[in-house]
């Protein structure tokens, strides 16, 4: 088995898309930033993405660019706000979105 | 994978348990030291010590007795000896356990001591445990069984492959007639119109909404900042980055039947199918919540790895966190991570999984029954008087 970390060989899944249409993707593995290749759950679909940087196994990565306050659909539907501009490619978490529904959660 | 037939155990009161404990129950904290000493006398025999039960008032103290009592005649418990400091409380438990018609003794320690009490509790804890170990399993449908299901330290591969694998199983009870009680209430928070849509009636929506409603009032009046509770630090650390997103994973292991009831925190379910029940998303308060509910199996989808048990219900963890899985392999019953790499169909997994909980019901011990994890804590609504 491919050491966490280390390129994924070509053809190998590195991210899964819960419904197209999704603005993120999550890594099913550690990915440094180069091509990388994705699948979608509902359709199957298989496809390439350029990532910008490294994505940690779990984590999710933008398929678009986002815009500031722009919402964040994953799953179909809202899951939150961006807190800024986020480029196609780069790393999605807590420092640059924020839940849509909780103003308390900072 | 072809299904084996299951057995297990058929209680007074008709309802079947696939496990057959003999419980010493405090009801209150001063009780702890007696009750975990009859049970030390007493190999074989399982103390619950919590820290509560003394000066709690209202709707708290009237949770506290549904939750005592219904551990009590949880139908994976052959028989209970229940010991407080005083007889009324005492009483109130174990005569309440006994309306399920299995062995009930109690005693309380005024006006005896602690001494006294262990000698009288556990000469009849014995005479109930070998009495106990005669009841034979029998064979039983799999429609008759309640099961609980919950998720804990999730990450994002929770929503990706052990809820859905979970779904499966969920979808499959109740398709051979089962009932299935999910809440974890605040963690519905950005996917709750989905719960309230698939609510059987407008009745059964209304009691949803106003417990989501109501629990969300709460949490809001505190102006807390909630990001590292909930989420907690370990579902962020796994990736997830909102609650809504947190939401929508959890919402995944429910699979697709429709909300038959939305219950109170530790209330016995009235209908089959999926029940709604109003609970926090603490682990060890939903699990003795549905344990007192009477449900004698728990389903368990982790990310980053949850650890806890029940002392009355098996928790079976599913896990498709590649990481999760080797490192914790000693806490996770089923592996599901091929998941994440298309290894094999969601179904396939849930064949697995139905594997896995056949042959818990059958009598194999999971990962948290092997390694001692009893976590039993009690949900409190507001501080004692």
């Amino acid at each position: 088995m491919t050491e966490p970390g280390s390129p994924p060989p070509p053809g190998e899944l590195a991210f899964l898309v819960h419904r197209e249409g999704d603005d993120v993707a999550v890594a099913v593995r550690d990915t440094e930033p180069g091509d990388a290749t994705a699948a979608s759950l509902d359709s199957g679909r298989r496809f390439g993405l350029a990532v910008r940087t490294a994505i940690p196994l779990g984590h999710k990565v933008a398929l678009r660019d986002l815009a500031s306050e722009e919402q964040v659909t994953e799953y179909g539907v809202t899951i939150g706000l961006t807190r800024c501009g986020i480029p196609a490619g780069e790393l999605v978490h807590t420092h640059n979105i924020r839940s849509a529904r909780w103003h308390s959660s900072l | 994978m072809a299904q084996q037939p299951l057995t297990g155990y058929r209680r007074p009161d008709g309802r079947v348990g696939i496990r057959n404990h003999m419980v010493i129950i405090p009801v209150d904290d001063l009780s702890n030291a007696v009750a975990e000493s009859v049970a030390k006398a007493i190999p074989g025999t399982l103390a619950l010590p919590h820290p509560y039960g003394r000066l709690q008032f209202g709707a708290d103290l009237d949770l506290f007795f549904r939750t005592m009592i219904g551990t009590g005649a949880n139908p994976n418990v052959a028989a209970a000896v229940v010991i407080g400091i005083e007889p009324t409380w005492t009483e109130r438990i174990a005569s309440g356990i006994a309306e399920t018609g299995k062995p009930v003794a109690s005693f309380s320690i005024e006006r005896h001591g602690d001494l006294r009490v262990l000698e009288m509790a556990a000469r009849r804890a014995a005479e109930l445990l070998r009495d106990a170990s005669e009841i034979a399993r029998v064979p039983i449908q799999r429609g008759e069984l309640l099961m609980s299901i919950k998720c804990g330290e999730s990450d994002t591969t929770s929503g990706l492959g052990a809820n859905p694998a979970t779904s499966q199983a969920v979808d499959r009870h109740i398709a051979a007639g089962g009932t299935v009680i999910f809440g974890e209430t605040t963690e519905l928070t950005g996917g709750e119109h989905l719960i309230a849509a698939r609510c059987a009636t407008d009745e059964v929506r209304k009691k949803f909404q106003a417990f989501y409603d109501d629990y969300i009032a709460m949490v809001e009046r505190s102006g807390a900042n909630l990001l590292g509770s909930q989420p907690t630090q370990g579902n962020i650390r796994g990736g997830l980055s909102t609650i809504e997103e947190k939401a929508l994973g959890n919402i995944e292991k429910t699979g697709s039947a429709p909300v038959v009831d939305a219950l109170a925190p530790g209330e016995r379910p009235t209908r089959a199918g999926l029940n709604f029940m109003d609970t926090s998303c603490a682990a060890a308060e939903f699990i003795t919540l549905t344990a007192a509910a009477g449900a004698v199996i728990h389903l368990f989808p982790t990310g980053q790895g949850n650890v806890i048990g029940n002392p009355v219900e098996p928790v079976i963890k599913i896990s498709a966190n590649p990481v999760t899985v080797t490192t914790m392999s000693e806490h996770i019953d089923l592996d599901v991570s091929g998941l994440l790499q298309l290894e094999y169909s969601l179904a396939a997994a849930g064949d697995r999984l139905e594997n896995v909980i056949d042959r818990t019901v059958n009598g194999r011990l999971t990962c948290a029954e092997a390694l001692g994890h009893r976590e039993f804590v009690l949900t409190r609504l507001f501080p004692s008087a």
